[in-house]
């Protein structure tokens, strides 16, 4: 008996997920979304495949050559491989962006969570800090915090993590306020459970939907910030390749070779265009009331 | 007291709560500082008479709730301290930037409403035409393009190539085009979304098709009836736009050499002017949270259904 009854449960999770991956596969955006990163994910993960050139590697003789069949996207002010670069540094610019998301996740989720479970003095305490996190326009939270941390890699991680928090806490909150009233928490809490296993076990998993969205969306986001930061000179420090520190650096010979700024701004546009088309795609697979799903 | 009136109010109350928020999380961000804030103010050739100068100037030697009572009551009166770099107060300098930030943000904003409201309008009007395509491409595009890279594509293209406008600064005719174009492009796209998706759902409302069944003309339908009940979202989109549109001046500006505020920010941030930096995010949140407000109050213009009670 009870192992017809797992295997069910089995089967029918098998079942969501493959219902899940059909509606995705339907929606052409979704799909040129994912073509998208995926290509770009495996460009820039097989990088020593596609290019024998050093990232850092200067050569003042190779200086600002166009593209040829040794440079395939030519050289920059210091004679560095243009295409080893844009490789190597899409690592960092999508791993930027991953941890950032991450951090988000992982404080904002929680806080969120507790917020909209616990209510009362526990959520105009955690409400009001996302006001005050909301409060600073743009990516000015992110610009401040570097300003303070300092740039470099880690720092710019934690500030772009820190200021993608309150939209976590938001979304978050909202799902289990309208989860909270529903009929199988009260059966969890009539068979007393506490509330901390009902939030964890019963809660969250039927959050998960807008949880996922949000975070593909955050995901470009967060690269678009980190890039902001690095164009400025407040992010990954040269000589280390990150596409806003190409960008930044290129912009200065503007005039000579504007071909410097325009396969980083490229990249970075291609992957925040594709985190939105994969964004809004999930967005409508997972949500099975939408009927359109070719768009 | 009239419900409007209390409504003001508790607005106003709950504005002033999350400035006072702002304000005590920048006040905190320059004290935690890793090190002695005034040496890193002072710099690493400064002697130590400098630093101890510098830890009484900016009150340093008090304790952290003395010094945050001391920061709210001079930023009440418009006093920000010292820059560091200039010794000028950073409130003159930061009055003498904010016109040119705020003429952008003002110029983006009504491209950003009269551009994106229009194609919005128009893609849910011809809903799956080439139109209605063109637009939701155009706005994905929009909202996915980095501004600073739109802006040296907008340099090369105008300045560079075709030579019909300038590519920095702000004293020549024409020079706020392509920092406006710029900053707007975001804010297009996004308000644009807003309004096709919103009209999308007015337009299948019963009192649109009673407005349809009088014999109004489509136009009349479109923009008098169906429009105005579809405005708040979109309002609310456009004034939080006006936040994100400070925010973005700081890229926008750099890319252009705009002399506002938010190039003024940039250069304090690399000469460690600490006060400055703190000034700028501050009157910048203080903005963006009296949008906000006003973004509330105007909801009573729009809607008169809606209970303030």
């Amino acid at each position: 008996m009870t192992d017809t009854r797992a295997q069910h449960l089995e089967t029918s999770r098998w079942q969501r997920w493959s219902d899940l991956w059909r509606r995705f596969r339907r929606h052409r955006a979704a799909m040129t979304g994912f073509l998208v990163l995926g290509t770009m994910l495996s460009l820039v993960l097989t990088a020593s495949v596609w290019t024998r050139h050093d990232p850092t590697r200067q050569q003042l003789s190779e200086v600002l050559r166009p593209m040829s069949a040794q440079h395939l996207l030519g050289t920059d002010h210091l004679g560095r491989d243009m295409c080893a670069r844009l490789l190597y540094g899409g690592r960092l610019s999508l791993l930027i962006g991953g941890m950032a998301v991450g951090i988000g996740l992982v404080i904002g989720v929680p806080l969120g969570a507790v917020s909209g479970f616990r209510g009362g003095l526990t959520d105009l305490l955690i409400q009001r800090l996302a006001d005050v996190l909301l409060s600073f326009p743009g990516f000015l939270l992110a610009l401040s915090l570097v300003s303070m941390l300092g740039v470099g890699l880690q720092n710019v991680i934690i500030a772009v993590g820190i200021s993608a928090i309150p939209s976590f806490i938001r979304l978050v909150r909202g799902s289990v306020l309208s989860l909270r009233e529903q009929v199988f928490v009260e059966a969890a809490r009539a068979l007393g459970q506490r509330s901390g296993i009902i939030l964890w076990r019963h809660v969250l998993p039927n959050a998960m939907a807008p949880i996922i969205v949000q975070a593909t969306l955050n995901l470009g986001s967060s690269i678009l910030v980190a890039a902001g930061l690095g164009f400025l000179g407040l992010g990954v420090q040269p000589p280390t390749a990150e596409w806003g520190t190409m960008l930044g650096e290129g912009r200065q010979y503007i005039f000579r070779a504007p071909i410097l700024t325009l396969f980083p701004g490229l990249a970075i546009f291609l992957a925040v265009l594709g985190f939105n088309l994969l964004g809004d795609g999930l967005r409508d697979a997972l949500d099975p009331r939408l009927p359109q799903l070719h768009t | 007291m009239g419900t409007f009136r209390r409504y003001i109010v508790q607005r106003l109350v709950a504005s002033g709560l999350t400035l006072l928020g702002v304000s005590c999380i920048i006040f905190l961000m320059v004290r935690l500082l890793p090190g002695d804030p005034a040496r890193v103010i002072a710099g690493l050739l400064a002697s130590e008479e400098d630093v101890v100068m510098i830890r009484r100037q900016l009150g340093l030697d008090q304790p952290l709730h003395i010094q945050y009572g001391r920061f709210l009551v001079h930023a009440v009166r418009g006093d920000l301290g010292l820059s560091a770099r200039t010794s000028e107060p950073v409130m003159r300098e930061i009055t003498s930037r904010l016109p040119a930030t705020l003429q952008l943000a003002l110029i983006s904003t009504l491209l950003a409403t009269g551009c994106g409201v229009l194609a919005g309008v128009v893609a849910a009007t011809r809903l799956y035409s080439g139109l209605d395509y063109l637009v939701s491409v155009a706005t994905l595009f929009g909202v996915s393009m980095p501004v600073y890279w739109l802006g040296l594509l907008l340099i090369i293209v105008f300045a560079v190539q075709l030579h019909w406008l300038p590519a920095a600064g702000a004293e020549e005719p024409g020079s706020a085009i392509l920092p406006s174009l710029t900053l707007a492009s975001f804010s297009v796209a996004l308000v644009a979304r807003m309004t096709r998706s919103t009209m999308l759902e007015v337009l299948g409302q019963d009192f649109v098709r009673t407005a349809r069944a009088k014999g109004l003309r489509e136009y009349a339908v479109v923009y008098r009836h169906a429009l105005r009940n579809a405005l708040i979202p979109i309002i609310t989109a456009v004034g939080l736009q006006f936040g994100a549109l400070l925010g973005g001046a700081v890229l926008t500006e750099t890319v252009f050499g705009w002399p506002g505020m938010g190039q003024l920010l940039v250069e304090s941030i690399f000469a460690r002017d600490y006060p400055m930096v703190q000034g700028i995010v501050l009157v910048f949140s203080a903005l963006f949270i009296l949008t906000n407000f006003l973004v509330d109050l105007s909801y009573v213009l729009i809607d008169p259904r809606i209970h303030y009670d």
